[in-house]
């Protein structure tokens, strides 16, 4: 299987980063990548990205299951992450992770009917002094109110 | 823009660069003294960088808070192995979030800052582990890096000295326990994030077996500042064996949470009061996690220290990570205990019996205890089991489970029997949100 | 060796070697320390935390199973804070642990229950949900209970490290960390059940055992596996003479924890429903059951009357009888019926190997020699696959003493990964690879040469000269097949030499000419089944068979006689190292008799008794060891179930070579010869792995 070109460079950069024979150091960064171009981390992500770096398959499924953003099942071309770790949680992250579960009308970790958005509860991501804070994909949102975060989520909706 | 305003009680040393237009970009770098601290390493001896770092009485700031020219000189310089420096950007402690902004506001000064460590260690390599979530810092940091070449403070013979280094970045995908020195190591390798059985420490077999420094974001970037300003003037700055400043993350129910720097040895309750403006809605004072949720809670009358690693030892907690968690009158400890512990359980890499097991047996306790379906023996029994943990586990990760735990359940006992007989927890009603 | 570190635990004075650890010491001392996830032979875990011990001057408890010894360290293990760590530990692992113990196979047999009893509380605080997860089949041989699991990581690490295959890993983590198969939901492996018999609980069981019995309801038969040539140890588990289960439960014999696939579950052939339990006798053409005494009279009375007319005899013995009843055989060939016409399947160029090492001792390789040996090269076997034990203890040399190994083989194999060189070589261009690496080699002190049937007559006389040029100590090992495929040559089932490889006076005929001969009166098979791949020339010859099942040769025979399988006897039988071990008799199947018994009573219906002598294992093995050169063996060695190595002979082996006789079956881990065709498991395994391969392509 083949990437697109970009990530295909990508790729390739990333194996020169490590000490001949090292090539292995790829796999955690690769399978994060390979994610994000493909949208899960497929069967036959296991088996490319294991062949690229030179392990066995169930040396990837190991990796793959320990580490808590990789996931074999699709998730929403927006994913909507809010902390309620303790910070998030002094400020009202709950409220928000329950105002988003009634408007998305699903749970952690689940997607909605037409596959746009998913959710998921997460732990502190490195925002607490400007907490309550959501990450959509890898974008932040800092100070979040129920307010922003029903805009948010209405914009979400629309393809972008 | 910045995330939150500067405080004047601040003493800008690793900060002061941010805020400026483009603060990131080389160019600022150089027009505000970068890599003179590094320029200065160059003209010193190995042992010359690694004395004056032990002299700034610069402690790690990961959390250990482990004298970092110790550490630097425990590796073995003759070891025929190349030798490596690895950056901690895992930034995974609750409460913490600092080492993001160094990176995003001042790129260049961690690797000024690695370059010095590595010129200190003779290593030609370094690698910049960065938490996954934090995608946007990776490209950021790459940019600096091709700064760095083009500029030659990357690459070969730089400066045209003899010394030859370079970085690469590093995503990691989502673990905490891949903050912990050994664990990062093997998950650097491609590894499952699963500890390193310890000796050997990373000085002597960290990256591939080889001899490794591995350091967090704050730590490398206090490099520059020690050459620049001198050992002295730099510990002058802090209290005793507790040199220089370091990056404060207030959060909590304060009027101004933020992201502050001040000396080591600041007063607690100055920090809440004065620079985080104070408990908000005037609200009373309950519980402060001084270092990030590993650490254990100071009651509201325990509050009178200074923030620095001995003064927070000698009051029984630690300074950690400098994740400042205020909690006000209507915090539900018995709550905190457990969202904490739902962290750790779900954060424990199941390697070892009683951290696998000590975390998730405590979640589920805590979780019935809070929804009021709790007995007064569970209040003994969520201690007891926290003691269990308490320096039996394979790493360190089982004890900063256990410790706030153990002090929370100890220190606020008569919130764990106001949830008794199936009363529902009192504080439910007090919502914490800010109303825009 | 370096002067001992002395140290103490718990105040007894103890001294060990520089780099012991504690655990062990302790052991070795008489003080348990408990663990789990200890295994001496593999990598450190330190991860299930039974083993925290207190240090002096260690601000933390220490796990004994890392830390090494350090001269005056002061180790507590005997406190009280350590007995409450270990109370404490346990109650925690059987939190989640759903406590079927009186369902479990493994109850009795359960390092947790023995914990738990010696080191637990009494009772247990947990009130919480148990997590769940349903057992899984992982392969015909393979079941996984994940909620019995304790994740020592013994059974990842003997697959990974002790194996060679790696089929097991760990996914999740935390609290629903799981041990996983390789493909998916199953596991794609050598099946040799080595996970089975390291998990401390009943995580891992085995489809042969699985709530078949209460281990305390078997006996337990320490005997030699029937199958490869390497002759391992298998304890077999018996209740009302069925075997039930096969490990090494005690670790004991030549290959401690090692079994393969065969070993421990290839035993169930005994019982297959094609079974011969009654002898037959062909009656206008149909093989009929018929009595003992028919059978014995009818065969005979041929006998006899062919040797009164002198007619041609051929006699074919067998690789998996035991070494009396193939020394019988050829007594009863050549006294009783004054034939040198007996022969077996060969499968290995032992005759030349020991011919060139005439004059020499210690040349041969002892099973032990694959683990200490600095050096070891392998030449044309694919070892993993065909000579299981002996690839194990490669690899455990290789870890454990970072042994050299060499490879020269035809096709990629196993021990390619752990090789220091390998090349891919035919048959006839081996030796030559070999000489091509006389530099590499030079830099080696001693070396272990273990080859295949593709080195066979002069080009074995070629590589013990390239040994012995080569200037340290060089050991050798001629790899065969079966369970007794050595004895069958040291007991002189050939023709033109006696036991112990003295000269015939006369020669005779090898097997193929016998099948091949047109005038053959009599062919007597014992135990092998060469019309397999031959026809039988002469129409009119009278074949009498004994074997456990009708195989091709069976089917064509006059008179079969129902053998016992060697599960179901006693005797010796002799490895490829040339090691003697005893086999135990471990159950029995109703109407079958020992060849040897079977051959005694022919010879004493024929009045042959006084020549042959009577046909009781240990008489038969007494004149074995006095008349058989490099026999006479320690018998206490070998009556306590170890092995006793026969010393090689010396001095030249006067036989013409027939190297094109020679001929391995080249056997995998699932195949047996006629043993495999008739194992359930074996067959299973076979097929599932055929159906993964359709399913391939
Ligand atoms: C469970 C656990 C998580 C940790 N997470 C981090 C982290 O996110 N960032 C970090 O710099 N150090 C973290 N540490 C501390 C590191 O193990 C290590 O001590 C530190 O990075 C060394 O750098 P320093 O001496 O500069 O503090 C963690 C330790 C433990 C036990
Ligand atoms: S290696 Fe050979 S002798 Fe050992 S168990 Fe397997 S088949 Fe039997
Ligand atoms: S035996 Fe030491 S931790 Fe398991």
């Amino acid at each position: 299987m083949t990437f697109s070109p970009e990530m295909e460079a990508r790729f390739a950069a990333m194996l020169l980063k490590y000490p001949e024979g090292r090539q292995r150091s790829a796999l955690v960064p690769m399978l994060l990548y390979a994610q994000d171009e493909v949208g899960a981390v497929t069967p036959e992500v296991v088996n490319e990205v294991a062949r690229r770096v030179g392990v066995d398959p169930l040396q990837v499924d190991e990796v793959l299951t320990y580490y808590s953003m990789l996931h074999r099942q699709k998730w929403g071309r927006k994913h909507l992450q809010i902390c309620t770790n303790i910070s998030c949680l002094l400020v009202g992250g709950e409220e928000l992770w329950h105002q988003a579960c009634k408007k998305l009308g699903i749970g952690h970790r689940e997607v909605t009917a037409d596959g746009e958005i998913s959710l998921e509860e997460v732990e502190c991501i490195g925002a607490c002094s400007w907490a309550p804070a959501i990450q959509v994909n890898y974008d932040f949102y800092h100070n979040v109110t129920p307010e922003k975060l029903d805009e948010l989520i209405d914009t979400m909706g629309k393809k972008s | 823009m910045l995330y939150n305003e500067p405080h004047p009680l601040e003493v800008k040393i690793l900060t002061k660069r941010f805020g400026l237009p483009n603060s990131a970009s080389i160019d600022t770098f150089l027009a505000t003294e970068g890599y003179k601290g590094f320029e200065k390493a160059l003209t010193m001896t190995p042992d010359a960088i690694i004395n004056e770092v032990k002299a700034s009485g610069l402690r790690g700031r990961g959390g250990a808070g482990f004298s970092t020219g110790m550490k630097w000189s425990f590796l073995p310089r003759n070891s025929p192995k190349p030798k490596y420096i690895m950056v901690n950007a895992d930034e995974s402690e609750p409460g913490t979030c600092k080492d993001r902004l160094l990176i995003e506001y001042d790129p260049h000064s961690l690797i000024e800052g690695m370059l010095i460590a590595a010129l200190a260690a003779g290593s030609n390599l370094g690698y910049i582990y960065i938490r996954g979530e934090y995608r946007y810092l990776i490209d950021i940091m790459d940019r600096a890096i091709v700064e760095a070449r083009e500029r030659g403070f990357l690459g070969n013979n730089i400066k045209g000295s003899e010394f030859s280094f370079d970085c690469h970045t590093h995503s990691g995908a989502g673990a905490y326990e891949c903050g912990e020195e050994s664990a990062l190591l093997e998950s650097f390798e491609g590894k499952r994030g699963i500890p390193r059985i310890r000796p050997p420490f990373p000085a002597v077999a960290g990256a591939y077996q080889c001899p490794t420094v591995l350091n967090n974001v704050e730590t490398f970037c206090s490099a520059p500042p020690i050459l620049l300003m001198g050992a002295q003037a730099y510990a002058g700055l802090g209290t005793p064996k507790n040199g220089g400043t370091r990056l404060f993350c207030l959060s909590g129910h304060i009027n101004k949470p933020g992201v502050y720097e001040l000396p080591m040895g600041f007063p607690l309750m100055r920090m809440i009061e004065e620079v985080g403006g104070g408990m908000r809605g005037g609200k009373k004072l309950k519980a402060v996690i001084p270092g990030g949720s590993s650490c254990p809670v100071l009651k509201a009358d325990e509050c009178d220290v200074l923030m620095d690693f001995d003064s927070l030892a000698a009051a029984q907690s630690m300074l950690g990570s400098g994740g400042v968690v205020v909690m006000d009158e209507d915090t539900c400890m018995v709550k905190a205990a457990l969202r904490i512990m739902r962290f750790y359980a779900h954060e424990s890499c199941g390697w070892c019996i009683p951290c696998r097991e000590g975390t998730t047996w405590l979640k589920k306790l805590l979780t019935r205890f809070h929804e009021g379906m709790g007995q007064r023996s569970d209040i003994i029994l969520i201690g007891d089991l926290a003691k269990n943990m308490l320096g039996r586990t394979f790493c360190p990760l089982g004890d900063a489970a256990a410790l706030p735990t153990i002090s929370i359940v100890e220190k606020f006992t008569e919130e764990f029997e106001a949830h008794l007989e199936g009363r529902p927890c009192p504080y439910e009603h007090a919502s914490q949100l800010v109303r825009a | 060796m370096a002067d001992l570190v002395k140290f103490t635990i718990d105040g007894i004075a103890i001294e060990a070697a520089p780099g012991t650890l504690v655990i062990d010491a302790a052991k070795r001392a008489g003080i348990e320390i408990p663990s789990f996830c200890y295994h001496e032979d593999y990598s450190l875990q330190a991860a299930c935390r039974m083993c925290l011990v207190e240090v002096e001057k260690m601000p933390k408890l220490q796990t004994a199973c890392t830390l090494p010894v350090a001269e005056g360290m002061v180790v507590r293990a005997g406190t009280q804070q350590i007995a409450t760590a270990r109370k404490y530990t346990l109650e925690f692992l059987l939190a989640n642990h759903p406590l079927d113990c009186p369902v479990c196979d493994k109850g009795g047999e359960c390092e947790l229950q023995d914990m738990a009893f010696r080191y637990g509380a009494g009772e247990s605080r947990y009130t919480e949900t148990k997590l769940h997860v349903d057992e899984a089949q992982w392969s015909p041989v393979v079941f996984f209970d994940a909620p019995r699991c304790i994740l020592c990581f013994r059974c990842v690490r003997v697959c990974n490290e002790g194996m060679g295959v790696g089929a097991l890993g760990v996914v999740n983590r935390g609290a629903v960390s799981e041990i996983a198969p390789n493909k998916g939901d199953h596991l794609e492996c050598d099946e040799c059940g080595m996970c089975v018999d390291i998990c401390p609980v009943g995580a891992l069981t085995s489809g042969t055992y699985r709530y078949k019995t209460r281990p305390w309801e078997m006996e337990h038969v320490g005997t030699i596996c029937t199958h490869c040539s390497n002759g391992c140890k298998t304890t077999l588990g018996v209740r009302n003479d069925q075997i039930i289960r096969g490990n090494n439960r005690d670790r004991s014999g030549i290959n401690g924890e090692f079994l393969c696939i065969k070993g421990r579950y290839g035993f169930d052939f005994y019982d297959h429903p094609e079974r011969l339990q009654s002898p037959l006798l062909r009656t206008n053409g149909k093989l009929e059951p018929v009595s003992w005494s028919v059978a014995l009279n009818a065969a005979a009375t041929k006998f006899k009357d062919v040797k009164a007319r002198g007619g041609r005899f051929g006699v074919i013995g067998s690789n998996h009888t035991t070494n009396e009843e193939n020394f019988y055989l050829q007594k009863f060939a050549r006294q009783g019926l004054g034939t040198n016409n007996i022969d077996h399947h060969r499968t290995g160029d032992v005759v030349t190997l020991l011919d060139s090492l005439s004059g020499t001792t210690g040349k041969l390789a002892a099973s032990e020699d694959f683990y200490t040996k600095k050096a070891v090269l392998i030449l044309g076997a694919d070892l993993s696959i065909e000579q299981p034990f002996l690839a194990f203890q490669i690899r455990a040399n290789k870890r454990h003493n970072n042994a050299s190994v060499y490879v020269v083989t035809e096709k990629p194999v196993r021990e390619d990964k752990i090789a220091s060189a390998s090349v891919r070589a035919e048959a006839s261009g081996q030796l030559a690879a070999v000489e091509n690496w006389r530099g590499a080699l030079s830099g080696q002190t001693e070396l272990l040469i273990a080859f295949g049937d593709s080195i066979k007559g002069d080009a074995v006389r070629e590589l013990v000269a390239f040994g012995s040029s080569l200037g340290f100590p060089v050991s050798y090992c001629c790899l065969l097949d079966y369970s007794n495929s050595r004895g069958a040559v040291d007991m002189g089932l050939i023709p033109d030499l006696l036991p112990g490889f003295h000269a015939a006076e006369a020669g005779g005929m090898t097997a193929p000419e016998m099948l091949a001969s047109p005038d053959l009166d009599v062919l007597w098979v014992v135990g092998a089944n060469p019309l397999s791949d031959a026809p039988l020339a002469s129409t009119s010859a009278f074949v009498v068979v004994q074997d456990m099942f009708l195989t091709d040769t069976a089917m064509r025979a006059d008179i079969v006689f129902p053998a016992s399988s060697a599960y179901e006897k006693t005797g010796t039988v002799t490895n490829v190292c040339g090691e003697v071990q005893r086999l135990k008799r471990a159950n029995s199947t109703m109407g079958t008799k020992p060849d040897l018994e079977i051959m005694g009573l022919l010879g004493k219906e024929m009045g042959l008794a006084p020549v042959l002598g009577p046909w009781l294992p240990d008489t038969v093995f007494e004149e074995i060891r006095k008349t058989v050169r490099g026999y006479n063996v320690p018998l206490p060695v070998i009556s306590t179930g170890g092995a006793a190595q026969t010393a090689p002979v010396n001095g030249r082996i006067p036989v013409a070579n027939r190297p094109e006789l020679i001929r391995s079956a080249h056997d995998t881990l699932f195949t047996s010869g006629t043993l495999g065709r008739y194992s359930k498991m074996l067959n299973s395994v076979i097929e599932k792995s055929d159906a993964e391969k359709s399913l391939q392509h």
